[in-house]
């Protein structure tokens, strides 16, 4: 069946209940895409509506604009709803605009909601959250609203379906554009707004007093520099200036409102309603300085917990798969090539991106459930003056914390984080903290070269190391932060004005369809680049150039299963000759200084995977064969290995020091990489990041290894 | 009469004031746009645990603001 194709675009405040509208309105047909040149998240879903006849269904395509108090923009994010709505040449660019009002302050909602109406295109204003307002023993009439403003109201409790349905009628019903302007800019500046209409050739006063406004942000214009130009001689010649103009405007508009909603209000009594009271009770605990910090400990430490140690079940199921499925693949298909590219190239690249999946949607839950409750905005509250001082956030405490666990859910996690700068130096920093995978690397590394001495019964000295290592990890971000505020330039002044909400019941659909926005932007954004690097890195351990490689391939085929003894060595001797080993070893030269050999040098290229292949790797070398999961036995082939310039044992405490500091410093981890790309939409800072951390490693293993040898 | 403005960061807890006049442009629209006019009454609703940010009612809504942008909202006492 043809269907008849329309655009609508949702605009409103931030905390209007936008987002549960277009998610009750699209359900799981959403995706999710960044707008074009910058990193604002742009969501698209689509919503079919059954025409009344029965005839023609109509396929509704709705996007998501970013929540914005006016068209104003003074961030990234609020220039997308001006750039989307004021501009005809937008891909974006709406058939109706659907207008979301906060009913319990429809005043202010009201501001955003007049200046799109007066943009003269068609628009239905949502008044949501109806529910909270009649409990309140507020009552509007929507009728007298809906005439003076000229455009379709619908009154809605975003729970429940009914009004939805009218929604979806009105949006196939023919909307009529009302004919005076709620404010008439022209007032502002005359000439201007009448030679603009002319030359651009529209017919909103409003439309043409916003181009005076922000000529710079709206796209159409930077394909006709000439109409630009010529609108810039209009302005200069009637010394146009912005701010004075959009104060007045702001304040004649708000006193226009304040009259509206005197004739369409009926109040039945003024007191403070329940849910303000309430909302006050709570925040006398949660942002008590004693409580208040205390809570947020417990919060942090379940959400912690559940990362750490309850995503490691699902996490190990999904190992068990993959290790399952490539067995079944490797017997399959005939030995050879294409089985190995199949099994350790593409399956383990698959395998180390759907492993991430239980830790990302544990995260996101809890950060879903934070910020749909209202208890995010209470956290950066309490947090913004700590933070502030390090070039941080209110907000860059959970990504912080999260990032003890792993730095990849936690940099998707930076979202929240209205700044963008204090985001990217977030983002930046947030892999210095001692992840998960870097406990396997310090286990092996501590019980080889620390001694295993306790004091008084309880302070071991292993354990001290290990708090060292995660210690020097949180001191090496928060330095790293300090150090990025001076070095990169903000875009925008950025404030900290934001709104605290009332807490609400948090809508569990919301929650569940961030999860699986988070999910499905790691698996197809960061996926892709982590299968390519991880085919990568199989090709360069599996082929070798000359004689050698190919001879030791050839036994290794004769041999088979038949000696496993034999086979592991041929193993060990294969990495040797491969890309893999033939770079380890020249880059040894390179590492040499800090105190690593062309062993090592080759785990360093392999465990850019992932830190953990590191003692996979070190088992094959050594020859042990299996995935590293004999602990011991690589252990006791690493401690006998001997540095051939001394004689003595290769794995002192000073390399072993110089390596951890070096995993501790290190970008060694490819899907980190991936999705600092996909965050901060271009390679420039995942490089960046790459050689800073890369240049902090290096210099500190350095410094402990000559300092220990 | 002699109006004597003071600057919002110097407000105490609970007490209720009204907006003169902002010394920050950029500022100014920002919290103009969210119901914080001038001639409007607000409220210093909490100081955050280390005495900044602090939160104000305005209208209907609570609205956090840093103290160094509170030093740039210029007020009068309220009656």
């Amino acid at each position: 069946m043809q269907k008849k194709r329309l655009k609508v675009a949702l605009v409103g405040n931030p905390n209007s209940g936008k987002s549960t509208i277009f998610n009750q309105l699209t359900g799981l047909k959403q995706k999710i895409a960044n707008f074009p040149g910058v990193t604002v998240e742009k969501k698209t879903g689509f919503c079919s509506i059954p025409s009344g006849n029965g005839t023609v269904d109509t396929l509704v395509e709705i996007t998501d604009l970013p929540g914005t108090y006016s068209l104003y923009p003074k961030t990234i994010e609020e220039q997308i709803p001006f750039q989307v709505l004021c501009d005809p040449a937008n891909e974006s660019h709406p058939d109706i605009t659907v207008i979301i009002a906060d009913g319990t302050n429809l005043k202010r909602s009201l501001f955003l909601s007049t200046q799109v109406v007066d943009l003269k295109s068609p628009a239905i204003l949502v008044v949501n959250m109806m529910d909270l307002v009649n409990r309140n023993g507020v009552e509007f009439d929507f009728k007298a609203l809906s005439e003076k403003l000229g455009i379709p109201v619908i009154p809605m409790n975003a729970l429940e379906g009914g009004s939805l349905n009218e929604l979806k009628k009105t949006i196939l019903s023919k909307i009529s554009i009302p004919e005076k302007d709620f404010i008439d800019s022209a007032q502002f500046a005359p000439e201007v707004v009448e030679k603009i209409k002319n030359s651009v050739k529209i017919n909103s006063n409003y439309a043409a007093f916003q181009i005076a406004n922000n000529l710079d942000g709206i796209g159409y214009f930077n394909n006709r520099p000439e109409r630009k130009q010529k609108i810039r001689e209009i302005l200069k010649d009637h010394e146009f200036s912005p701010h004075k103009l959009q104060a007045a405007e702001t304040l004649k508009r708000y006193k226009v409102i304040s009259e509206l909603l005197k004739e369409v209000t009926h109040s039945k009594d003024a007191a403070p309603s329940r849910d303000k009271k309430l909302t006050r009770k709570l925040d006398n605990i949660f942002m008590h300085r004693f409580w208040g910090y205390l809570i947020f400990l417990v919060v942090m430490f379940v959400i912690f917990q559940s990362v750490f140690a309850w995503a490691s079940y699902p996490m190990d199921l999904v190992d068990q798969a993959f290790s399952w499925m490539s067995t079944q693949v490797h017997d399959a298909i005939p030995e050879g090539m294409f089985n190995d590219l199949l099994v350790e190239g593409i399956l383990a690249g698959l395998a180390g991106v759907v492993i991430f999946i239980p830790q990302i949607a544990l995260l996101f839950f809890f950060i879903a459930l934070l910020e749909d409750t209202g208890y995010m905005a209470r956290v950066s509250f309490m947090m913004d003056k700590l933070l502030r001082r390090f070039g941080l956030n209110g907000r860059s405490v959970v990504p912080l914390i999260s990032g003890v666990a792993c730095a990849v859910p936690a940099i998707l996690a930076t979202r929240t984080i209205a700044s963008w700068k204090d985001r990217l130096i977030t983002i930046l920093v947030t892999p210095l903290m001692s992840c998960a995978a870097r406990l396997p690397v310090y286990a092996l590394l501590i019980s080889m070269v620390i001694p295993d001495i306790t004091w008084f019964g309880l302070f071991n000295l292993q354990g001290l190391v290990l708090m060292g290592l995660y210690l020097i990890g949180f001191l090496a971000a928060i330095g790293s932060a300090v150090v990025l505020k001076w070095i990169i330039k903000a875009r925008e002044r950025s404030y900290f004005i934001m709104e605290i909400p009332l807490y609400r019941m948090p809508r569990w659909k919301n929650v569940g369809l961030t999860i699986v926005e988070k999910v499905k932007i790691f698996v197809f954004d960061a996926g892709k680049i982590i299968v390519a690097i991880s085919v990568v890195l199989w090709v360069l351990s599996s082929f070798g150039p000359g004689e050698r490689f190919r001879e030791v391939n050839n036994r290794i085929e004769q041999v088979g299963d038949s000696n496993p003894k034999l086979s592991n060595e041929l193993a060990a001797e294969r990495l040797r000759f491969s890309y893999a080993g033939i770079t380890g070893r020249a880059i040894e030269p390179v590492i040499e200084p800090l105190g690593f050999d062309w062993k090592i040098g080759i785990a360093l290229i392999t465990s850019f995977a992932a830190r953990e292949v590191f003692v996979g790797t070190m088992s094959t070398i050594y020859s042990v064969g299996g995935d590293g999961s004999d602990v011991t036995t690589v252990k006791a082939k690493m401690l006998a290995e001997k540095n051939p310039d001394t004689g003595l044992p290769r794995y002192t405490l000073a390399v072993g020091m110089s390596l951890m500091l070096f995993y501790a410093f290190a970008m060694q981890c490819m899907s980190t990489l991936a999705i600092v790309k996909r965050e901060t939409g271009s390679w420039k800072w995942a490089i960046f990041q790459f050689v800073f951390m890369g240049t902090l490693a290096y210099i500190s293993s350095f410094v402990i290894y000559r300092i220990l040898s | 009469m002699i109006l004597i403005f003071k600057k919002l960061s110097e407000i105490g807890k609970g007490e209720s004031v009204v907006v003169e006049s902002f010394n920050d442009d950029n500022m100014k629209l920002k919290l103009m746009e969210m119901g914080c006019l001038p001639g409007e009454k607000i409220t210093v609703d909490r100081f955050a645990p280390f005495g900044d940010p602090i939160a104000i009612v305005v209208g209907d809504a609570t609205i956090s603001i840093r103290m160094d942008e509170a030093e740039n909202v210029m007020v009068s006492p309220s009656n």
